[in-house]
């Protein structure tokens, strides 16, 4: 055999040490979360639908309520302002709630069990990497719906308060994606995890103060959207598009007493680190 | 190389129907360098032993050892070692072949000059360059394996392990990949292949194991399994049609000669004799012997014992009729849920 012609097996290079841990796990989690962008690029229709959904949420639920009048809404705002935050909050959530179907699907069709079969630094990889590509795609679709607010003539949030609505949508992303992960190993297959997608979308909207103020509700709904992780990641980001805001600012009056936009933001990073540890055995378990 | 001593495992816990036993007491070794072949109908337990053996399964009892790693212990030293090409290929369908490769190559740590000089030389070596560069999802089955083969060579592994590789392939893809295992085998490598193809097997195995009902029942390369049976089959016509009364003469003939045991007549075909001669010499006897009895010779054949008369052998049935005794009993669905993880 030639030296030209390539071997099955070819020669052991020689004193090939082996790499740190951390570069062995960025290699992987790169490559994986580049995979899951791949599929995005070439099948956009989730981004696309991403998108479109709440925006005609925007226009049609914006027109229907334009007339209500100013007074009915905190401060005095127009319909479409007050629902802005709503919707914006909304795409975040329903997008991090897909996080768990690229696994479903990969646990569906085999391909989970090549990269098990792999020798992974950290099978955390595998994990990771669906966090950060969602989390990215969450916030790109997150910003298209602002963008287009701002151009409906609902605002803009300058400086600080843009820095206040990217934590506050970071800590939801974070808080839904490892719910949707966590069902994404404990259900049996997808169509069982799209029904719960399909369930908890709507209501979890609807029991918030996204669509209308807490003052407009009656009491037991009042306390489900006061109890309702969406409220907590709404209010402050209004807050930070009504202009003057603090963390310390009271921005929800909830039944049981008043909470500021910090204690909002440490309740949401609280939700997302208690649903990763309460997830973490059972990535264990299904991962080892 | 891979040594597997008593490897037990059951799937379901009993509660909604009676676990089914996959494997029970299977032990198993593969020599450094063979090929090696697992021999077995559907459902024998061959997958779930490969899938022990890739880490995805833990056994309930029993040890597994890759090249004096132990694989319960040291997974992911074993899962270096190892290159898996699975029976169901589980391929990204909007992924190009080259980017699979590349992602398979980051998931082994490669560096990436290494990586992608590697995939450039599988792609030549297996013939993948016409359709490389385009999504997966149009590649036809023959294809698929091959950038599955690709895909466990990548790394360069000591140990591949393949499950079922040729299953629906064409002739001319079946053939490709018997082409690139042997070659790996003579390079080196110790190939592990389950297979239901006895010709697969046959063709292929230096050393093979028989598995039914989840465990070993006969192991040995081969010739060796083969020889174990005794000598070869031949089947003697003194005419094309005799009658039942010639066939008996030449039984009474034959039988009589040195060499020659269990003379069957067939009256299936034509009254033709069938018998097993202890060595080639035993043949030209024969000859004689039916000439000065003044019996001409109209057809004589000779055969080697089959794996499947060793199959016969050792299970009391052939592999036809033990696929076929499995065939529609298997459940589909519960296989895909064992599968996920």
């Amino acid at each position: 055999m030639t030296s030209a012609t390539p071997s099955l097996v070819p020669p052991q290079v020689p004193g090939q040490a082996e790499s740190s841990a951390l570069a062995e796990i960025s290699q992987e989690t790169i490559a994986l979360t580049r995979r899951l962008f791949v599929q995005l690029q070439r099948r956009p229709s989730t981004l696309i639908a991403g998108v479109l959904q709440p925006l005609i949420w925007l226009v049609l639920f914006g027109a229907l309520f334009a007339n209500a009048p100013a007074e009915l809404l905190p401060g005095g705002i127009s319909y479409g302002r007050f629902l802005g935050a709503g919707v914006i909050v909304f795409t975040a959530f329903s997008g991090a709630l897909n996080a768990g179907l690229p696994v479903m699907f990969d646990r569906e069709f085999g391909f989970l069990n090549r990269l098990l079969v792999a020798p992974l630094r950290s099978r955390s990889s595998i994990v990771l990497a669906s966090v950060l590509y969602i989390t990215s795609l969450s916030l790109v679709q997150s910003l298209a719906i602002m963008g287009t607010a701002a151009l409906l003539g609902y605002g803009w949030p300058g400086g600080n308060g843009l820095l206040l609505v990217l934590i506050t949508l970071l800590l939801l992303v974070f808080a839904v994606t490892a719910l949707s992960l966590g069902l994404a190993f404990a259900l049996p297959g997808h169509i069982e995890l799209i029904a719960v997608i399909f369930v908890a979308n709507l209501p979890l909207l609807f029991a918030s103060t996204a669509l209308a103020p807490l003052s407009f509700m009656p009491t037991w709904l009042g306390w489900l959207a006061a109890l309702n992780p969406l409220t907590f990641a709404i209010e402050p980001i209004r807050a930070a598009y009504a202009g003057d805001f603090a963390l310390g600012n009271v921005v929800l009056e909830a039944p049981y007493g008043d909470l500021t936009a910090a204690t909002c933001l440490a309740i949401l990073a609280i939700l997302a680190s208690g649903l990763f540890l309460l997830i973490r055995p059972m990535l264990d378990r299904k991962l080892s | 190389m891979i040594e597997l001593q008593h490897l037990s495992k059951r799937y379901g816990s009993g509660k909604k129907s009676p676990p089914v036993v996959a494997l029970q007491d299977l032990t198993l070794s593969v020599p450094q360098g063979s090929l090696y072949g697992l021999l077995g109908p559907n459902g024998a337990g061959k997958t779930t032993a490969l899938r022990i053996l890739c880490t995805l399964l833990a056994p309930d009892s029993g040890t597994v050892t890759v090249g004096g790693l132990d694989a319960l212990l040291n997974p992911r030293g074993v899962r270096r070692l190892l290159g898996y090409v699975a029976q169901e290929v589980a391929i990204d369908k909007i992924l190009t072949g080259r980017e699979l490769l590349q992602l398979q190559g980051d998931l082994y740590h490669l560096p990436r000059a290494q990586r992608d000089g590697r995939i450039g030389d599988l792609i030549e070596l297996l013939g993948m360059a016409e359709w490389i560069d385009r999504r997966c999802g149009t590649y036809s089955g023959g294809m698929r394996r091959r950038l599955d083969l690709a895909a466990g060579l990548l790394h360069n592994p000591s140990v591949l392990v393949l499950d079922e590789p040729t299953v629906g392939l064409d002739i001319e893809s079946r053939a490709a990949i018997w082409q690139v295992l042997r070659q790996l085998r003579d390079q080196g490598t110790t190939v592990l292949l389950s297979s239901h193809y006895l010709e697969e097997v046959d063709a292929l195995a230096d050393q093979l194991a028989i598995i039914e009902n989840g465990t070993v029942i006969a192991a040995g390369s081969p010739t060796a399994l083969k020889a174990a049976l005794g000598g070869d089959r031949v089947t003697l016509r003194v005419r094309e049609f005799s009658s039942e009364e010639e066939a008996r003469r030449v039984q009474g003939l034959l039988q009589g000669c040195a060499g020659v045991r269990q003379v069957v007549i067939n009256q299936s075909q034509g009254f033709s004799l069938n018998l097993v001669i202890e060595h080639d010499n035993v043949v030209e006897q024969l000859r004689r012997q039916l000439a000065e009895a003044d019996l001409p010779v109209f057809a004589l054949s000779q055969s080697r014992p089959s794996l499947d008369d060793v199959y016969l052998q050792a299970t009391g049935r052939t592999l036809m009729d033990a696929e076929l005794a499995v065939a529609g009993s298997r459940d589909a669905k519960a296989e895909r849920q064992q599968n996920m993880r």
